[in-house]
């Protein structure tokens, strides 16, 4: 556009001006502009390029060289090493079992938070009781109520329930604390529905798990789309109720990951630490680059109450 | 026989929302009412009835660790809140010029957001050791160029902000955006026509427009900044010392390290308090204004 202009204007450079004033490429507005948004956006991706090259790189060379330089031979054997040999205190059998429980601790937690709160939307947008809209208020304002406030009851409630220390434990924790957000995003768009849709449900005769099945539930394909990534990348970033209510052997992949990098014994294998890291990060990266405009809305929901 | 029909009117709606009712009731006011009355007591590692009064706050206010505690969170809190409104704001104001490649700028300024604290601070520990930053300066001949703010008791807080930022600030821009994106182009022609410059529509129009969205931005930012806790275990584990230590580990330590109860809910319950000082005015803001409309 900017340079059809300029070849346009340049028979009529001696004339009168006329038309829009051009746009010159290299305006110092612009340049600023860009300059300042690339600036920022190598700092942005600065740590993501030390990761991928420190993890490519032998041990020797990374002690040698700086961390900036890319490898000069590629190796990937820390992957390797990361996957499936990096130690956490006497167990040497690499951050793959953390992958592993993460996948036992997301899919459960995101399944049942999800129908958890598309029901709770629903009866809040569309079946409206005395009171439902007390309990939604404390409900979102408990969304801001620090997490230890309520970590040491929660461990009783769990161990009376038998399930400390478990993955139905874990499950529980992340149901409760995914609510708060899941319910407000599911209300919101159940009540942007056109209310006839729902009105003429009832005038047919359908119940109220009639038309959540057979009606709302099949408009809202991208409201759980957003809720599944919400909640995938929530749980799978999550570190503080990993540690205390999953037990031991079912540490999710943040824990593990924290483990491994962070224990004092042995010799500090960088490359390894960064393969590792890596690797726990890929899950929400890889949701967020396929995602992006859906996980946008899904950070927007969250932010913007209703 | 009237008050058993309205119980049962809407029966399925009240059975569907059980989860809902039972989470609001048992842990959100449940669990927060028992951590406030058994941070009275005693308790050291099983919890118990026998109240002391304000014993725990006392000691609680007392202890350095929890001074030190305090102090970070401040420094961490005033230089997040100040450097992401900042520099999220500049971000998006850049973001909204019409520029080329928008949807790249954006994937990139956003995706430090999709990863945890716990990657964040492990990619950050790396990056700030000795072998990093530091290494990298003097081989360039600045000899005694020094860059180790992790081993550095008084600098460590500061590395675990430049985390943080970087972490959190593509969110704030992100909302900027959005909020400037709802600016109407009336505003934008009207400012041009008056012959206003474009940083001063900014400043003195755009800005106050915003107020609602820096409202949101920051109470969403300041409630999460007390939460900080995973960013300080990946990246310093509160060291050098107890020099990068915050309130939610201090809980974290006296009710699960420690085996002393009593003094993790006073913790906790202060921080709570805290919450409640930013949340409330807030409310009052964003819901009593509303009705009063």
């Amino acid at each position: 556009m900017a340079e059809a202009t300029i070849i346009h204007a340049a028979p009529h450079a001696k004339a009168e001006p006329w038309g829009a004033r051009p746009r010159r490429m290299f305006a110092p507005a612009t340049v600023m502009v860009y300059g300042v948004l690339i600036v920022a956006a190598l700092y942005y991706l600065l740590p993501l390029y030390v990761m991928v090259m420190t993890s490519l790189k032998g041990m020797p060379e990374i002690r040698l060289g700086n961390i900036f330089a890319p490898p000069v031979e590629i190796t990937f054997e820390p992957w390797v090493k990361a996957w499936s040999q990096a130690c956490t205190g006497l167990y040497c059998e690499g951050i793959r079992t953390g992958f592993w429980n993460s996948v036992k601790i997301t899919i459960p937690s995101a399944i049942i938070s999800i129908f958890i709160a598309s029901v709770n939307g629903y009866a809040l947008s569309n079946w409206k009781f005395r009171g439902s809209e007390v309990f939604f208020t404390i409900l979102l304002f408990g969304a801001f109520i620090p997490y230890q406030v309520m970590l040491y009851p929660l461990v009783i409630i769990t161990r009376e329930l038998g399930i400390f220390g478990s993955l139905p434990g874990i499950v529980l924790i992340h149901t409760i604390f995914g609510m708060p957000i899941l319910t407000l995003l599911f209300r919101n768009y159940f009540a942007s529905l056109p209310p006839e849709l729902f009105k003429a449900a009832r005038v047919d005769g359908a119940g109220f798990w009639r038309i959540f099945l057979q009606i709302m539930l099949p408009m809202s394909l991208p409201i759980f789309v957003v809720g599944i990534i919400l909640q995938v990348t929530g749980i799978w970033n999550d570190f503080l109720f990993g540690v205390i209510f999953a037990g031991t052997q079912n540490f999710p992949m943040t824990v593990q990951l924290n483990n491994v990098v962070n224990s004092v014994q042995g010799v500090k294998e960088y490359n390894v630490n960064m393969a590792a890291t890596i690797l726990t990060g890929a899950v929400p990266l890889l949701i967020y680059f396929f995602s992006g405009r859906y996980f946008v809305r899904g950070i927007a929901a969250g932010a913007v109450k209703g | 026989m009237t008050a058993r029909r309205l119980l049962f009117r809407n029966l399925n709606a009240k059975i569907a929302a059980l989860p809902m009712i039972a989470t609001v009731l048992v842990v959100f006011i449940g669990c927060t009412v028992w951590t406030v009355v058994y941070s009275f007591t005693s308790s050291r590692s099983l919890p118990m009835l026998n109240f002391v009064g304000f014993d725990q706050y006392t000691r609680l206010f007392g202890a350095s660790r929890w001074d030190v505690s305090i102090k970070n969170l401040a420094i961490y809190g005033i230089l997040s809140l100040i450097f992401s409104l900042v520099v999220g704001f500049i971000l998006a104001v850049f973001m909204d010029q019409k520029i080329r490649f928008e949807n790249a700028f954006r994937t990139i300024f956003l995706y430090p957001f999709a990863l945890s604290h716990i990657v964040t601070g492990l990619v950050w520990q790396w990056i700030l050791n000795p072998f990093g930053i530091e290494k990298v300066v003097r081989d360039l001949g600045f000899e005694s160029f020094s860059f180790a703010l992790l081993s550095n008791r008084s600098m460590a807080i500061y590395a675990i902000v430049i985390a943080g930022l970087w972490q959190g600030t593509g969110l704030v821009m992100a909302l900027m955006l959005a909020g400037l994106r709802n600016i109407d182009e009336e505003i934008w022609k009207a400012a041009r026509v008056d012959g206003i410059p474009t940083w001063k529509t900014y400043v003195f129009v755009i800005i106050p427009m915003m107020r609602p969205v820096f409202i949101t931005t920051l109470v969403l930012i300041a409630t999460g900044i007390v939460k900080l806790y995973d960013l300080v275990v990946a990246m310093t584990n509160g060291g050098p010392g107890i020099s990068t230590e915050v309130p939610a580990k201090y809980v974290y330590d006296f009710m699960f390290g420690w085996a002393n109860l009593g003094q993790g809910l006073a913790a906790s319950t202060v921080m709570l308090a805290t919450v409640l000082i930013i949340l409330i005015p807030w409310a009052m803001l964003e819901f009593g204004g509303r009705k009063a409309k």
